[in-house]
């Protein structure tokens, strides 16, 4: 049982600044729209942000507002009007909860930040299957309903090892895209300003991957929980210098803490890593569940899906191509649990919380028997959590609590 | 002397069970319905112990709640999960590598436990009653039959009818299409625990010892048979199978 006493979440003091660049970030793609320049593209989370910030766009990731509408709590309500018009239930909810927002008109953005009505209209919408197909389908959603141009890159599924067929297929595709996207932003792509967009991105990711990296530490100064919310910067901002300078102030905070002895989770006796999505709406309820118990979730794949060690300024092209392949969710179940094998030990984990997410099949891995297979493999015992990153629907709270209770008492 | 008994109580979906330990020995058991009052349920267990054994609650010492109430117990001294408890319970019956398989009210258990006592892990079914207590319980409203009579009912089958449903609201139109096709009822309420079989030997491969517990089967001993028909080798039963739980509670409460 969680100890009686309660206990407090720490609090990174950098989330001040990242509170005030998210609502930048907005405000200024609200303007753009009001103002009709500059122009505005959505992308996929994983998807060519560089190529679209070198050509001048603003970008928006729908995601981003996807996991607003889970954590918010906002999204078990939008669901089911996306369901009413022919979205299953059973695809991902990222996906309907967005759609459904947008029917009711509703949107967190609005709550947030005054001032601001509505997500922002586009001018192309971009994807990257890499992530997944559904993707392909949230855009393509709403390029109909404002019939604005929809492109996107259909990725390979399932590599082992990333080679150069891999990597010149997704770099010819990036490079066929650049005409259609020059007759949207009305310039021409500037090679010099795409090389220096790939190098500041590429700073952030090694500065987002050292921030991660810090959980390495016993104890860690840093949780999964805190991860979710800082990674927002890697996820929206890469590419800018805004970026990196955020990342360097948090880094400096987490290493004074590590320094100072400083805890996320004071007492930390247990360290567990988090595999699959995060279930947004129960984000608060699972950290002080996990503070309680004095276990710390330490690293997740999650969190990680946003560091970029092949982006190359000198290569642009190619580098984008490489690193949005190496995604874990794009390889191979071997190639997988060699991964998750080295998360074990540089993160020295204990246990894995495996996340099955109803509607999110690309981000779950613990259907094919990978669970049994590491646990045979390392002795890493695990535990699998029905779930959903949106859809609390599919969450049962006290059973979660139960396993995850009964989980730390096993490894306790 | 008031520290040698420990309460433990297990307040679960359906039933609150309790078990009072006097060191080694059980000294009362009790078992009461659940219903919307998990505290009401625990406490009318608790003064039903003390009256059996013929004791005064402030006698007792350690009180461990398990189960989906066991935060809910304004005397208890401390709340383990039942998966703990389960595992501690039938390890104390069957002090070997076990695995366990709990039917309870709403959820169904696996927990193999190593022949140290310590468990390797678990598993818990998906979020959906089926193959649960509750299943049963809407299949015998379903037939409009009293729940008590089912393995009665299912004793007395002979025939091989299956219901090939996962969702509990699928299976009862099953059990619609087998009453308008005149089905004994026997027949059907046999193929309900076919049903509840299926989902359980689909959780786990099920290896070595297998000790079944809990309400389920402490009523309905024609699914255990059933379980031991489809692994092909016999299934331990504790003496109490409901209360096991109660007991690793209580079991724990003297280790504290």
């Amino acid at each position: 049982m969680a100890d009686a006493k309660k206990s407090e979440i720490r609090k990174i003091a950098a989330s001040k600044t990242m509170r005030k660049l998210m609502a930048d970030h907005f405000y200024e793609l609200d303007r753009a729209v009001k103002e009709g320049h500059p122009k505005v593209a959505w992308c996929t989370s994983v998807g060519p942000a560089e190529l679209l910030r070198a050509m001048g766009f603003l970008v928006y990731f729908p995601e981003n507002h996807g996991a607003m509408l889970g954590a918010t709590r906002m999204a078990t309500e939008t669901i089911p009007a996306a369901n009413a018009i022919g979205y299953s239930p059973d695809i991902c909810s990222y996906l309907t909860s967005d759609i459904g927002a947008f029917l009711q008109k509703r949107t967190p953005l609005r709550d947030a930040y005054k001032g601001i009505e509505a997500i922002p209209e586009p001018d192309v919408l971009v994807f990257n299957t890499n992530q997944c197909r559904e993707v392909q389908d949230w855009l393509a959603w709403y390029g109909r309903r404002w019939s604005k141009p929809v492109l996107g890159v259909e990725c390979y599924k399932g590599v082992g090892e990333v080679t150069d067929v891999h990597v010149a297929g997704i770099a010819g595709q990036f490079e066929a895209m650049v005409p259609a996207l020059e007759e949207v932003s009305g310039q021409k792509l500037d090679i010099d300003r795409l090389r220096e967009t790939v190098r500041l991105s590429r700073e952030c990711s090694d500065l987002w991957k050292e921030v991660l990296e810090t959980a390495a530490t016993r104890p860690s100064p840093i949780t999964f929980f805190d991860s979710t919310i800082h990674m927002a910067p890697a996820v929206v901002m890469r590419g800018t210098q805004t970026a990196i300078d955020y990342y360097r102030e948090l880094l400096a905070e987490l290493k004074a803490r590590i320094d100072d002895k400083v805890a996320a989770v004071e007492g930390e006796r247990l360290r567990l890593y988090w595999e699959g999505m995060p279930i947004w709406g129960r984000l608060r309820d699972l950290a002080m569940l996990f503070l309680e118990l004095r276990t710390c979730l330490v690293a997740s794949t999650y969190a990680n899906s946003w560091v970029f060690t092949a982006l190359d300024g000198d290569d642009p092209f190619r580098s984008m191509a490489r690193a949005y392949t190496e995604l874990f969710i794009v390889r191979s179940d071997p190639h997988k649990e060699k991964y998750l094998e080295e998360m074990v030990k540089t993160f020295s984990v204990d246990g894995i919380v495996f996340h099955d997410s109803k509607t999110c099949p690309a981000n779950t891995n613990c259907r094919y028997g990978m669970a049994q297979r590491l646990q045979e493999r390392l002795g890493v015992p695990s535990i699998t959590i029905a779930g959903d990153l949106n859809d609390l629907r599919c969450y049962s709270d006290e059973q979660a609590k139960t396993q995850i209770e009964a989980f730390v008492e096993q490894l306790a | 002397m008031a520290d040698r008994f420990s309460l433990g109580l297990d307040v679960g979906a359906s039933a609150a069970k309790a078990v009072l330990l006097e060191g080694e020995v059980v000294r009362a058991r009790s078992i009461q319905r659940s219903g919307a009052d998990f505290a009401a349920a625990a406490t009318a267990c608790r003064d039903d112990i003390v009256t059996k054994a013929g004791l005064a609650t402030g006698d007792i010492e350690h009180v461990v709640t398990t189960g989906y109430g066991r935060r809910s117990v304004p005397f208890a001294t401390s709340a383990v999960t039942e998966i703990t408890c389960h595992a501690r319970g039938c390890y104390a019956g069957f002090p070997r590598a076990i695995t366990i398989v709990d039917i309870g009210g709403q959820d169904n258990k696996v927990i193999v436990v190593e022949a140290s006592g310590d468990r390797r892990n678990f598993k818990m079914n998906r979020k959906c009653a089926a193959g649960t207590g509750a299943f049963l319980e809407e299949i015998a409203n379903s037939l409009d039959t009293p729940l008590s009579s089912l393995n009665g009912l299912a004793a007395q089958a002979t025939g091989d009818v299956k219901l090939g449903s996962f969702c509990t609201v699928f299976a009862k139109t099953e059990l619609l299409k087998l009453i308008a096709e005149g089905t004994p009822l026997p027949e059907i309420v046999k193929a309900a625990f076919r049903s509840v079989v299926m989902r359980i030997v689909e959780m786990d491969p099920l290896e070595g010892d297998i000790v079944m517990t809990g309400g389920v089967v402490a009523y309905n001993p024609v699914i255990v048979d059933l379980v031991s028909e489809a692994l092909g080798r016999k299934v331990l039963v504790p003496d109490h199978p409901q209360c096991t739980g109660a007991l690793g509670a209580a079991l724990i409460g003297q280790d504290r």
